[in-house]
């Protein structure tokens, strides 16, 4: 119940601060919340934003698949032995904080204008935390695991499917988290960057227009996307931790 | 860890590096991949030598940096003092929790041309995007510090009779300390990230900008001159702040 009242108290306390920064800002920088939602519903009515939102779907649902497949599989391949991780983890960790919007260019020489070169860059983003989270999950296993695996005589295929990975879900479900938001950043900045469709285009076009109006909707679609996919996975991660 | 001197484990690492990069260069001048793709990386760092030789980008790096450094410097200062103010306040904490938890889950970025609409295309629109990525990660290590300062270290503040200041000073602040560094390297990488990003998208300078530009017309070698100038400075600086960050972390566990 009290959690309930704190998060309508933080909705109606950022509505209120929106509201605010309106008043000080102008109409012409930020629409004001109400304005912003009329136009949102103005917006989900057409056929062109859901085409967009169709667009951008697609290239994050790859994405997200090709990160968290190829994550988990990169992940457990370098945690199986505690040398590789070891010698792979600063790597892994200085590829997560490179900016890398620079190697969009790269990207887009490798794959071209289109929404292979999307999924790529998204999966850029994507793929390193979920391979981290994994790496590190599978490190942290107790070792009476793996002697009990020993003494099954399980093979290294039958130790990842069987032991390791059962054992290391909730981490990877924090380390998907993570991935998913990455994910859709990378798939919007390309489509900001270089493209002809999809919500990211949306935005940077408006931009072009001084359509603040616009920018907004989409921003709040995407924001109320975005939390509700990660509040969903937080529950899944709770229930995953039982 | 041994001081001085690689381990085993860092060996291996400098080989698999070594080694990705010759592969690289390898399948470059074998033309595997084309040059209009990709440039050999001795080409990329003969070309970053020249740009820094003929100073033609001087001011566009001066430019950058100069962002990602105002923007850490305010989004640590802010975040710090947000993060001690809602520490202070459990019941504003409380409210504010699942924003702290969810708030990297947004595209925050998204908000980039509305900071261009009410800053104009300039340093300021940029600093902006940059402080509103980084901030939170500083506010929640704070804000974790301060969790995790033991109990006893503030009842022996107590049994001296600290006052408050002096508590703050030389109990609270070094226990915090491990906790708050991570907080200001996370800051970094963000305004990092946040500032080149801003650039690549939409500005009038910067390295962001320029590669941007470079791609645009069809400028293979500044492009990957000035790419592997930002991977070099990235790496560097993260690098840097890790070990530190490393460190005071093992002191935590003694």
């Amino acid at each position: 119940m009290r959690r309930l009242v704190d998060f309508i108290l933080l909705l109606v306390g950022i509505v209120a601060a929106w509201q605010i920064l309106h008043w000080i800002a102008g109409d012409i920088a930020l629409t004001s919340p109400l304005d912003t939602v009329e136009h949102l519903g103005k917006l989900l009515g057409t056929e062109r934003f859901w085409l967009n939102v169709a667009e951008t779907a697609r290239a994050f649902v790859a994405a997200a698949l090709i990160s968290l497949i190829g994550g988990v599989a990169l992940g457990v391949v370098l945690g199986l032995s505690r040398t590789s991780a070891i010698v792979s983890e600063p790597i892994l960790i200085a590829l997560y904080s490179l900016p890398k919007v620079t190697l969009y260019p790269l990207v887009l020489l490798c794959f071209g204008l289109g929404i292979s070169a999307k999924i790529a860059f998204g999966a850029m983003h994507g793929l390193i935390p979920v391979t981290i989270f994994t790496m590190k999950a599978i490190l942290q296993i107790k070792p009476v695991y793996w002697r009990t695996a020993e003494t099954m005589r399980l093979t290294p295929g039958q130790m990842a499917w069987h032991v390791a990975l059962p054992a290391v879900i909730p981490e990877v479900l924090a380390g998907a988290r993570l991935g998913f938001s990455l994910t859709l950043l990378g798939v919007l900045i390309g489509e900001m960057f270089a493209s002809q469709r999809g919500l990211g285009f949306m935005i940077t076009s408006a931009m072009g227009l001084g359509d603040i109006a616009t920018i907004m909707a989409v921003a709040l679609f995407l924001s109320v996307f975005a939390v509700s996919a990660n509040a969903l996975l937080l529950l899944l991660d709770r229930t995953a931790a039982r | 860890m041994k001081r001085g001197g690689l381990t085993r484990e860092g060996w291996i690492r400098l080989a698999v590096v070594v080694a990705f990069v010759l592969a690289f260069e390898l399948l470059c001048r074998l033309g595997v991949l084309p040059r209009t793709v990709v440039l050999p990386p001795s080409e990329m760092a003969t070309s970053l030598w020249h740009l820094l030789e003929t100073g033609e980008f001087t001011a566009d790096i001066v430019s950058t940096l100069q962002d990602v450094a105002i923007a850490s410097a305010l989004s640590i200062a802010l975040g710090f003092a947000l993060g001690i103010a809602i520490h202070a306040l459990p019941r504003l904490r409380a409210t504010l929790e699942p924003l702290l938890a969810s708030y990297y889950a947004i595209p925050t970025f998204m908000f980039y041309p509305v900071f261009i609409v009410v800053f104009g295309v300039s340093d300021r629109a940029i600093i902006a995007i940059a402080v509103l990525l980084s901030i939170v990660a500083m506010i929640a290590s704070t804000l974790t510090g301060l969790d995790r300062i033991p109990r006893v270290l503030r009842k022996t503040a107590a049994i001296y009779r600290m006052g408050l200041a002096r508590r703050a000073l030389l109990i609270d602040l070094p226990a915090a300390a491990p906790h708050l560094f991570t907080g200001i390297k996370l800051a970094f990488a963000y305004a990092f990230i946040g500032v080149i990003a801003s650039e690549f998208i939409l500005s009038g300078q910067g390295i962001g900008y320029q590669i941007a530009y470079a791609y645009n017309n069809f400028e293979n070698r500044k492009m990957y001159g000035l790419m592997l100038l930002v991977i070099i400075v990235a790496t560097v600086a993260n690098a840097v702040l890790d070990t530190i960050d490393r460190r005071l972390q093992s002191r935590l566990r003694r």
